[in-house]
């Protein structure tokens, strides 16, 4: 059995379209989801892809956060649901309080475009399971607002750039909640999946789907 | 400036455009009371004779506005449009030519390719920002309008050099508006080039591409249709933004009242036009529009008249039900507004309600604005009144110039004026100053800041000459290149603008594509210069002849006159973007950072290359432009473009790499930094080295190629030459016993830095 996995689509979003069809490639089953359609039960897991929900108005993520849905979002991932918020989605997650921290502007104030380089900092997630701890990826990063800030320190950081670009707290490239089932990444993992030159996001994302499964079976049995 | 909301406050006529500034109020129709003062609008007393014979009385200020807007050089094409029709436009892949709001051609299997260039030159320099953010805007619009989904753009920006604080404003500005439009938009910034030269200095040129893909049922024209279908206005509401840009910025020069014009420059919402597409293309899959027009230009002017002039049939139209942002604007100001993110579309009158529902769905704005009519009348009305009532036709044909053009008196002599030196510069030396000239260098602290990698079909993406797409999982691809000179097309328009062609169709030809279709961006000077004009008409022979020699079509394109400022011209500066199709798609196409240690390094094309003329050397080096360019040569370029596709199919070769700007040392110094290897180059003469005579490129291959490689060449007509070999930690030049040569490490320093360093302080 394959676990359906949800993409949200708010109105902004641009990048529902590239993880359908990343997760599709991976051999995984994936609908983009409206998010004014609110309907998550079901999903063997969540994704909120990249774009600019809302245009980004006010703050990344700050009225997305609002929408119906993420109430759904937020009483699946409480019961365990892996979710995983990708670029835009991390903002949206950490608007949301589901994650830790806030993601503010890029150190030099510009936008970056361009594939980095990241190590495994924890392998207990929905995103690292297959990794070994410090094992290093390429996978592109497409953000502004990239640099997450975590004052309180309390944050669990999953992968970590080797050379930070964007002034992120220790470095952080995707971050935990405490069970691990929520996770928010900066660099697009969906980027480096076909056959491209790179295919540095796959492990990753073929953890998430592995997770998806496994979280079926636990709520099957 | 007198009161914002007179519409005449924000007009002032161009340079010695529109002969006696005085002729006003009085030759401008018929006053009613308490109506502002619109004077002329940008418009001759001639064409202002003209409108009123065509109607047979004055026009009312809401036909004038119109009139003024649809007859401005921006969208009448009113100096351009007697040359235009010299440049082939069919072929049997053409499925839409000119005149459309893009062209399409066909990829087969069903799919289309939609494509448009068009400059936002003018607003760039008013307001950079927000100018180039509403130039992506507008070319994506004129895609989707077609039917198709924007897939890719690509950016060709000019400055005047960075030394100066006012171009380093502009360069900064422009680049982040594109990307924080395109960025939010959704929509990848897959290449595009970057130039600096003096001329550009008061009049930065911003071109913008897009490319869409659809399939054949979607296609949309921008027809009215038959009497009954109902305009619906879709999208942002208007207001009084960018009111007249076609006419007042973007047909005329500048002068240092020129940031009085900032109130003409269109504000851009990224996220509304991004709601937009994805709105219209639900519409187009659901088969429920006749036709759409987009408002960029013009604005309701032109989505009025051009849909109902294309379908032979009159419209009516009713101002009080356009949603808008402001209260009491007047008829004239909402004909004229510019604001972005709207649409027009054309509904069977049963559809209307499930269109209106697609448009909440998506939280888009839709007004029911007016009907199609049999007759060839637009009819305004406004407060209950009719404003306007005016031909379509009449505006969307508008006067036809066939202004004077003659050769410079200037050309001659800088034919003739060659440079003269004691003594060859040292090579090394020389690449080093071309590693660190902006136009030539790293231009990634540019697009690292555009979002390239969306939507997982760039394989690839910008530095790399050719951007490749793949046509989602069909096996196809897309390839296009975007090539611009404005220095070699000063020296000779006609040449020079053919060789862009060749230059582009062998970048393309590098990936492995066949070239297809070329859209042009025409940036000229004053057209009323009769060698503004001269060189308008020189380069249009050139783009023609190169396109018949390569057997491909021009389908689109976008003139921009009056790049002036202070009465100074910019060199004439045609922008070729060529689309190719890969078919197959090579999943590792040639690029030029995949040179080993051991690989030689081979010159595809005649040797002799000598000519200087217009080249990066002489005017980097020597401070020099001057001599005549070589001509191009159909034969050569024809071979150059088959022999690079049979090359890149073949797989032995894993770098291509054409030879323009900088010559072979450049050339050849790329694949080195970008492959982090250096090279030894044999050369019997420094010219040879820097030349950038035309059908040329470099080919890196594995030591037992070389035999193959020469044969295959061989069988095309091309020469073939070993040239040097790659490996060590030096990039050295050998010509005779002389040895020169840099580090590899510093020719990299130099040639990422030249661009950060400069934006520093």
């Amino acid at each position: 059995m394959t676990a359906r996995v949800a993409v949200v689509l708010f109105p902004g979003t641009n990048c529902e379209r590239d993880v359908v069809r990343a997760l599709r490639a991976l051999g995984g089953d994936a609908e983009p989801v409206w998010h004014g359609d609110h309907d998550v039960s079901g999903a063997g897991g969540v994704v909120l892809p990249g774009g600019f929900a809302h245009g980004d108005y006010l703050r990344t993520g700050a009225i997305a956060r609002f929408s119906p849905l993420m109430a759904e979002v937020e009483r699946a991932a409480a019961d365990g649901l892996p979710v995983l918020g990708i670029c835009n989605g991390f903002q949206v997650l950490c608007e949301a309080g589901l994650l830790p921290g806030a993601l503010i502007a890029n150190r030099d104030l510009r936008f970056i475009c361009r594939f980095v380089e990241v190590e495994v900092a924890d392998n207990a997630t929905i995103l690292t399971s297959g990794f070994q701890m410090g094992d290093r990826l390429r996978i592109p990063l497409n953000s502004y607002e990239g640099a997450w800030v975590d004052p309180e320190g309390s944050g669990r950081v999953v992968i970590r750039y080797t050379d930070d670009p964007n002034g992120s707290h220790r470095a952080a490239a995707a971050v935990a909640n405490g069970p691990g089932n929520v996770v928010g990444v900066m660099p697009h993992p969906e980027r480096a999946v076909l056959d491209r030159y790179e295919t540095g996001g796959k492990g990753l994302l073929e953890g998430f789907l592995g997770a998806c499964e496994s979280d079926a079976m636990r709520r099957a049995s | 400036m007198r009161v914002r909301r007179h519409a005449a406050s924000f007009v002032t006529a161009g340079p010695d455009t529109t002969g006696p500034d005085t002729a006003g109020p009085d030759t401008a129709g018929p006053e009613t009371e308490g109506t502002p003062d619109l004077g002329l609008l940008g418009l001759s007393v001639e064409e202002m004779s003209d409108i009123s014979a065509r109607l047979g009385r004055p026009p009312s200020p809401a036909e004038l506005a119109m009139f003024s807007v649809m007859w401005s050089e921006h969208c009448s094409y009113k100096s351009s449009r007697a040359h235009l029709g010299r440049l082939p436009s069919t072929a049997p892949w053409v499925v839409v030519g000119p005149g459309e709001n893009a062209g399409v051609v066909d990829l087969g299997d069903g799919w289309l390719a939609a494509l448009r260039i068009e400059s936002h030159n003018h607003p760039s320099f008013v307001e950079p920002h927000q100018g180039a953010a509403t130039g992506v805007g507008g070319i994506l619009r004129d895609v989707f309008t077609m039917g198709a989904r924007p897939v890719a753009l690509w950016d060709s920006i000019r400055f005047g050099p960075l030394d100066d604080p006012l171009n380093r404003y502009l360069f900064g500005g422009v680049v982040a508006g594109i990307a924080a439009y395109g960025n939010a938009v959704g929509v990848p910034t897959v290449g595009g080039e970057l130039a600096f030269e003096e001329c550009y200095s008061g009049n930065p040129l911003v071109n913008v591409m897009c490319l869409g893909v659809m399939r054949k049922d979607q296609l949309v024209l921008g027809s009215a249709g038959p009497p009954g279908s109902i305009a619906v206005l879709l999208g942002a509401s208007t207001g009084r933004d960018g009111i007249g840009g076609a006419s007042v910025l973007a047909s005329a020069g500048f002068d240092e009242d020129s940031g009085a014009k900032r109130p003409s420059v269109q504000v851009g919402d990224p996220f509304e036009e991004k709601k937009l597409i994805e709105a219209c293309l639900e519409l187009y899959r659901r088969g429920l529009v006749v036709g759409v027009q987009d408002l960029g230009a013009a604005g309701l002017s032109c989505a009025a008249a051009e849909p109902a002039a294309r379908a032979g049939v009159g419209l009516d139209l009713d101002l009080d039900l356009v949603h808008v942002r402001e209260s009491e604007m007047t008829a004239p100001e909402l004909l004229m507004s510019e604001s972005q993110e709207r649409m027009m579309a054309f509904v069977p009158p049963e559809r209307v309600p499930e269109v209106l529902e697609v448009a909440s769905r998506w939280e888009i704005d839709a007004s029911v604005v007016g009907s199609v009519r049999p007759g060839g009348m637009v009819r305004v009305t406004h407060g209950g009144e009719v404003v306007a009532e005016v031909p379509a036709e009449s505006l969307t044909s508008g006067p036809r110039y066939r202004r004077p053009a003659g050769e410079p008196w200037w050309l001659e002599d800088r034919w003739s004026s060659t440079y003269r030196y004691l003594r060859p510069p040292d090579p090394a030396e020389a690449l080093l100053a071309l590693l660190d000239y902006p136009a030539l260098a790293d231009r990634s602290w540019v697009f690292e800041q555009y979002d390239h990698l969306l939507f997982l079909d760039t394989v690839v993406g910008p530095g790399f000459g050719a951007a490749l797409l793949s046509l989602g999982e069909t096996g196809k691809g897309m390839a296009v290149s975007v090539d611009g000179n404005g220095r070699l097309c000063s020296l000779d328009p006609r040449r020079g603008a053919a060789r862009l062609v060749f230059e582009a169709a062998l970048n393309v030809a590098i990936v492995g594509a066949r070239p297809l279709a070329v859209v042009d961006n025409l940036n000229f000077g004053n057209p009323e210069h009769s060698e503004v004009m001269w060189q308008f008409v020189e380069t249009i022979e050139g783009i023609a002849a190169a396109c018949e020699a390569l057997g491909i079509p021009v389908v689109g394109g976008n003139v921009s006159f009056y790049n002036e400022t202070d009465g100074q011209d910019i060199d004439p500066t045609p922008v070729i973007g060529l689309l190719g199709i890969a078919e197959p798609l090579l999943t590792s196409p040639p690029r030029l950072d995949q040179a080993k240690e051991g690989m030689e390094l081979w010159l595809l094309g005649s040797l002799p290359g000598r000519g200087l003329a217009g080249s990066c050397l002489e005017k980097v080096v020597f401070g020099h432009v001057g001599g005549r360019p070589t001509a191009p040569d159909p034969s050569a370029g024809r071979g150059a473009v088959a022999l690079a596709r049979r090359l890149a199919d073949a797989g032995f070769a894993p770098v291509l790499q054409d030879v323009a700007d900088g010559g072979l040392a450049m050339a050849a110094a790329e694949i080195c930094i970008r492959s982090s290897v250096g090279a030894a180059i044999e050369c019997p003469d420094f010219r040879q080295l820097f030349s950038e005579d035309p059908h040329r490129f470099l080919a890196a291959t594995a030591p037992g190629y070389g035999d193959t490689l020469a044969a295959a060449a061989g069988e095309m007509g091309v020469p073939a030459s070993l040239v040097g070999r790659f490996g060590g930690d030096t990039i050295a030049f050998h010509l005779g016993s002389a040895v020169s040569s840099v580090p590899l490490e510093a020719a990299t320093r130099t040639w990422r830095e030249a661009i950060p360093r400069r934006l520093v302080g």
